[in-house]
């Protein structure tokens, strides 16, 4: 049998213990790793051959119970899924492992996860219906419908997606991409009777789905590939079609644009913003506003810019509108 | 190499709160003998905001503007992350998905259009990275940017999602991108490394969501500032009017004095290959540029 290529890396390995630290520290560690190894056949190896304290949680090794979420490089990672010399492509022979949210250890690569649970449980994690319990015929969903949950029922809560998230760490109250491919799960099951209840606790400014910021960090982060800003996409989408959307500036922003792109084709910003903030609210963007008209970025009106054969753009707004506010 | 040449997909900002952008992305083309042809007949993408809206209609109107490159027989290029995002996405869907495409070549059909599929879209540092190279420009650099700290800020759209934009931006690893350093350093600046270069400014909430957008904005220069760049890069116009208009509130986010000039992309290629900074709209930044002369 050929020999599995090995590399000689270096590990820096996040430690703290918030019963006896005030700071978290770096161990450095050298290892020969070979060509099969993962992440975590790193922190076994590290635990059981070098310093038994080391903290991590693990379980299936399979991928699928989502508890030994880390980051490596600040790029999300399962640890029992992840291999090391993938790792090494892209940042090289050294290697930073930290938990998935430094400032919640408690131990190590032991975080406090309740915020995610809270997150979590807050879009009401489950299915809301009425069940027969003696149905005279099986209750049969066809695989159209069923295909609309997309694979958003494969989430293993890991938590990657929440702690990658630049808006759950600025926001406190923001529910974060994990609970909102939940929400989705159920807002797209035809079983479910609590679809307008849902979108109604999405929809809210703050902790709702118009304070993404359309990073795609979740995205790039999930270890199932399920993109939780697609399901974001998604539910914006229901909010309008099941009239749950709200007279709000995030909602008038996004219809806006195709009010401008019907008048001009490409966007007058100023209208826009405008149109999204309302005449009065638009005021508090004056300083900004005068320092940018100084400076020749601002087109008046009458000088707007238009797209040539804007009638046609017109033509496909009134053929291809599927939706209204 | 023959002569290369592309559709120019200018998105909204170019052509109105940051001209600089259009005026420096032209200059900075015809010095390197890169033709490129104005789509005016394009409309904006929706900005990744319209598509919550109503994704169908985002669909038709980003194909339309795909199949005006198409017609010209001409990869397209883009010189904004976001139309990066909401064009190359379009194609992927279209692409991918028979029964969708019809759907929208059914309205395209109405107005005299085709989506086919096959044009190439890519943003503009890939065309110059990919396609021309860096070394090719370096043997144009003229002044070169010495002593200069130049921060690279990636901006979202390019780098991610990775699966959809690693065809067109050459690989590019979104935990680790490198494309811009390159360019810094062959231009013969000092590229600054620091952990914001390929995070979020916050731009798409500014309205609903100044807070989180300001708060966002002041993390990543700070860094920057704490690393010693003297000044920041960017490919991407929304990240550009973020970061430059609204220093003044990032401050206060931040709750210290934040001031750094901020680049277009284009603007920082054309100062090393010598083009004056007022060919390269210099004077319309909100943060005055106060290192060059
Ligand atoms: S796209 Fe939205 S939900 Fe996903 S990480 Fe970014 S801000 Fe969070
Ligand atoms: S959506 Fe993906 S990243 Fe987020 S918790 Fe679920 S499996 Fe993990
Ligand atoms: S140990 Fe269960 S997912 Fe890794």
């Amino acid at each position: 049998m050929e020999e599995l290529a090995k590399k000689r890396l270096k590990f820096k390995v996040f430690r703290f213990n918030a019963e006896t630290d005030y700071l978290p520290h770096y161990d450095e560690i050298e290892l020969e790793v070979a060509q099969d190894e993962v992440v975590l056949d790193i922190l076994n190896r590290i635990k059981w051959e070098h310093d038994g304290t080391l903290s991590y949680r693990r379980s299936c090794r399979h991928g699928i119970c989502g508890s030994c979420a880390i980051k490596v490089n600040g790029k999300p990672v399962l640890s029992c899924k992840e291999r090391v010399f993938d790792l090494v492509k892209i940042f090289g022979e050294e290697l930073v492992l930290d938990p998935q949210d430094k400032k919640r250890a408690y131990k190590d690569f032991v975080i406090d996860k309740s915020n995610f649970w809270e997150k979590y449980n807050g879009v009401k994690p489950y299915l809301i219906a009425e069940i027969d319990e003696h149905p005279e015929s099986e209750n049969i969903i066809p695989p159209k419908e069923a295909d609309k949950i997309e694979d958003a029922d494969y989430c293993i809560q890991c938590g990657n997606c929440f702690y990658a998230c630049p808006v759950v760490e600025v926001n406190e109250e923001y529910f974060g991409p994990a609970a909102f491919v939940k929400a989705y799960r159920f807002t797209a099951d035809v079983r479910d009777n609590a679809k307008k209840e849902r979108l109604e606790i999405v929809d809210k400014i703050g902790p709702g789905v118009w304070d993404c910021v359309k990073c795609f960090e979740c995205a790039e982060a999930c270890p199932k590939e399920l993109s939780p800003i697609t399901k974001i996409t998604h539910l914006h989408n229901q909010i309008f079609e099941e009239g749950v959307a709200k007279n709000n500036v995030a909602v008038r922003h996004a219809v806006g644009f195709k009010h401008s792109i019907k008048k001009h084709g490409i966007l007058d910003e100023g209208e826009l913003v405008r149109y999204s903030e309302g005449n009065f609210g638009v005021l508090k963007h004056l300083p900004e506003a005068i320092a940018m008209f100084k400076k020749g970025k601002i087109v008046p009106p009458w000088k707007m810019p238009k797209s040539k054969n804007l009638d046609e753009v017109k033509k496909l707004i009134k053929s291809s509108s599927t939706k209204k506010f | 190499m023959g002569k290369l040449k592309y559709a120019l997909y200018t998105g909204c900002t170019a052509r109105e709160s940051t001209p600089e952008l259009l005026k420096s992305t032209l200059a900075v083309a015809e010095a390197l003998d890169i033709e490129l042809v104005l789509l005016d007949e394009a409309t904006c993408c929706g900005a990744s905001h319209l598509q919550d809206f109503d994704d169908f209609l985002s669909l038709v109107l980003n194909a339309r503007n795909i199949c005006y490159a198409e017609k010209l027989e001409l990869p397209m290029v883009t010189i904004c992350n976001t139309c990066q995002l909401n064009t190359s996405l379009t194609k992927e869907r279209l692409d991918n998905d028979e029964e969708l495409k019809n759907k929208v070549n059914e309205k395209l059909r109405e107005v005299g259009l085709e989506y086919k599929g096959t044009s190439e879209v890519k943003h503009f540092l890939y065309a110059l990275i990919d396609d021309l190279g860096v070394e090719e420009i370096g043997k144009k650099v003229k002044k070169p940017l010495t002593d200069i700290n130049w921060a690279a800020f990636y901006g979202c759209h390019n780098i991610r999602p990775s699966e959809l934009q690693m065809h067109n931006n050459g690989g590019e690893n979104p935990y680790n991108p490198t494309s811009i350093d390159e360019l810094i350093k062959v231009l013969g600046g000092n590229n600054v490394d620091y952990d914001h270069k390929n995070k979020c400014c916050g731009f798409h909430v500014e309205l609903q969501a100044p807070n989180t957008a300001n708060k966002l904005s002041a993390s990543a220069l700070t860094d920057a500032i704490d690393n010693n760049a003297d000044a920041v890069v960017t490919p991407c116009p929304l990240c550009h009017l973020r970061l430059d208009v609204q220093q003044h509130n990032i401050s206060k986010a931040a709750g210290r004095e934040v001031h750094i000039p901020i680049f277009h992309l284009p603007q920082m290629i054309g100062l090393a290959l010598g083009i004056e900074p007022e060919k390269l709209g210099i004077n319309h930044h909100v943060t005055e540029v106060d290192f060059i002369n």
